[in-house]
């Protein structure tokens, strides 16, 4: 199993060889609410870390998928472009929202472990 | 100014409620289901919403009251017949829209529903033209409660036996256990429904009974996706003080007599609106796709040229699509006309829609 990641705007990244993946946390979907609208960004798009690069939109607002990392995009998952709430049925798993050709490993190792996500979504709650 | 809560707070906590703060309360916006289902539930069976926060303001006076108020409320007042409601607003000199209402003609006086943000202010508007002699109260002591979807007669009139009988915008007392609510049959969801007004310490009996009869709690988020698609306006949104009730296409709440005979407040504004025309108008929007296009997307002709804003915006679960309402000008406001919205920065076809998007007959 590869490893995990999670950036502070609630995104997750796990690393495949030199490709990233990268999906907004079930935590996030339960603070949005009913997904209804999703937008990927288009293959070979260059992207620095925190760059908005996708858009996630629930019944109630409009929010921004960032980037935890910098890289080329090699896909946008079109399966939740056609059905926006399988984001939120299975967030961290079929759902992802893009994959990204890492530049700067180091950015991922940067970002937080489960545990310490998980740490930070219970200390931001208040 | 402290946060309020009314007196299903701690009951919405147990039903799991997300709360946010709206109009100086502490509102459940969804419960543990979440919008889509609240709202769907609703159109298919029925829902209860907590609209407590909102102003019930009563009025005690004869002939002369109904005179004073006719000055600042352009409905048929004389007209109305006890226990018989009207939508209407409450006007500024240039005719913008201060809020918009419920009023129903009571045995003593009138009662008017106000909206949350508003109804303070209302007061003070409304109270320059009442004389001393005039008892009226903005009143806590009444929780109010809509009950809305096609199974909601047939569930209320197990409680409350009598009320399938009311027709759409009309009223009565019902008295259970020497304790007196006030119900009318009306709602904002597009859907047949009642608004009750009953004490605050019986009010927690009626949410039981609710849930034993199946009946889900609904948030102000499914609450505004329902009003989208049956076309009802959100004060604060679709309709301010900038904005004349002409330009928001809701002439037909001003009655015939008071039209021709004016008397009332931004009059002047109103008859010329009506006599000439508006430069803008409120349209129903739909984008093509599954583009939202929300409060403040502005909006274009095909040749790029601003004509006009998104008011409300939102994806319409009944519908499964997008819908929008908003200002255009005069010129595109015709169903079916091509226009643009600017989502984003990136442009996006859409298409002027008939209002309501989803419609339900009412009883009757």
């Amino acid at each position: 199993m590869s490893e995990v990641k999670f950036s502070k705007n609630h995104e997750w990244v796990q690393l495949k060889e030199d490709i990233a993946v990268v999906g907004i946390t079930k935590h996030a979907t339960e603070m949005l609410g009913d997904i209804v609208f999703v937008e990927v960004p288009e293959k070979r798009k260059i992207v620095e870390a925190n760059d908005q690069t996708a858009v996630v939109e629930s019944t109630k607002a409009a929010s921004d998928v960032y980037s935890p990392i910098s890289g080329e995009i090699t896909e946008g998952n079109k399966i939740i472009v056609d059905d926006p709430s399988k984001v939120n049925t299975d967030p961290e798993g079929e759902s992802w929202f893009f994959k990204i050709k890492l530049k700067d490993k180091s950015e991922f190792d940067s970002l937080m472990s489960k545990e310490d996500y998980e740490k930070f979504i219970k200390e931001n709650k208040n | 100014m402290e946060v309020q809560k009314t007196a299903l707070y701690n009951i919405h906590k147990n039903l799991g409620a997300k709360f946010v703060p709206f109009a100086g309360y502490e509102m459940p916006i969804q419960y543990r289901e979440g919008i889509v289902k609240e709202h769907l539930y609703t159109r298919e069976y029925a829902g209860f919403f907590d609209v407590s926060h909102m102003g019930q303001f009563l009025i005690n006076g004869k002939d002369d009251l109904t005179e004073a108020l006719e000055k600042i409320i352009p409905a048929d007042l004389r007209e109305l017949k006890i226990n018989h409601s009207k939508y209407s607003f409450l006007l500024n000199d240039e005719g913008g829209i201060v809020d918009d209402l419920i009023i129903t003609k009571r045995k003593k006086g009138f009662s008017i529903i106000l909206n949350a943000a508003c109804k303070e202010n209302d007061v003070k508007q409304i109270s320059k033209y009442l004389k001393s002699s005039f008892k009226f109260v903005l009143d806590n002591q009444n929780s109010l409660i809509a009950l809305q979807g096609p199974n909601a007669a047939e569930i209320l009139e197990r409680y409350f036996p009598g009320v399938k009988n009311l027709k759409f915008m009309q009223g009565g007392d019902f008295i259970i256990n020497n304790k007196q609510s006030y119900i009318t049959r009306s709602g904002y969801t597009g859907e047949d429904g009642f608004e009750i007004s009953i004490l605050n310490d019986e009010v927690e009996n009626l949410i039981k009974f609710f849930i034993e009869n199946k009946v889900e709690p609904v948030g102000l988020g499914a609450r505004d996706t329902l009003r989208l698609e049956a076309g009802l306006c959100l004060y604060g949104n679709d309709l301010n003080e900038n904005i004349n009730p002409i330009e928001a296409n809701l002439k037909w709440a001003i009655s015939k007599r008071r039209r021709l005979e004016g008397g009332f407040k931004g009059y002047d504004v109103i008859k010329k609106n009506i006599e000439e025309g508006t430069k803008k108008i409120r349209v129903g929007i739909k984008p093509e796709g599954k583009i939202i296009a929300r409060e403040g997307v502005q909006i274009f002709s095909d040749e790029k040229e601003e004509i006009g804003f998104i008011t409300s915006g939102t994806f319409g679960p009944s519908l499964k699509s997008p819908v929008s309402m908003g200002y255009i000008n005069l010129n595109f406001s015709k169903e079916g006309t091509n226009i643009q919205i600017k989502v984003r920065n990136k442009f996006y076809s859409a298409k002027i829609s008939k209002l309501p998007f989803y419609k339900k007959n009412y009883v009757k």
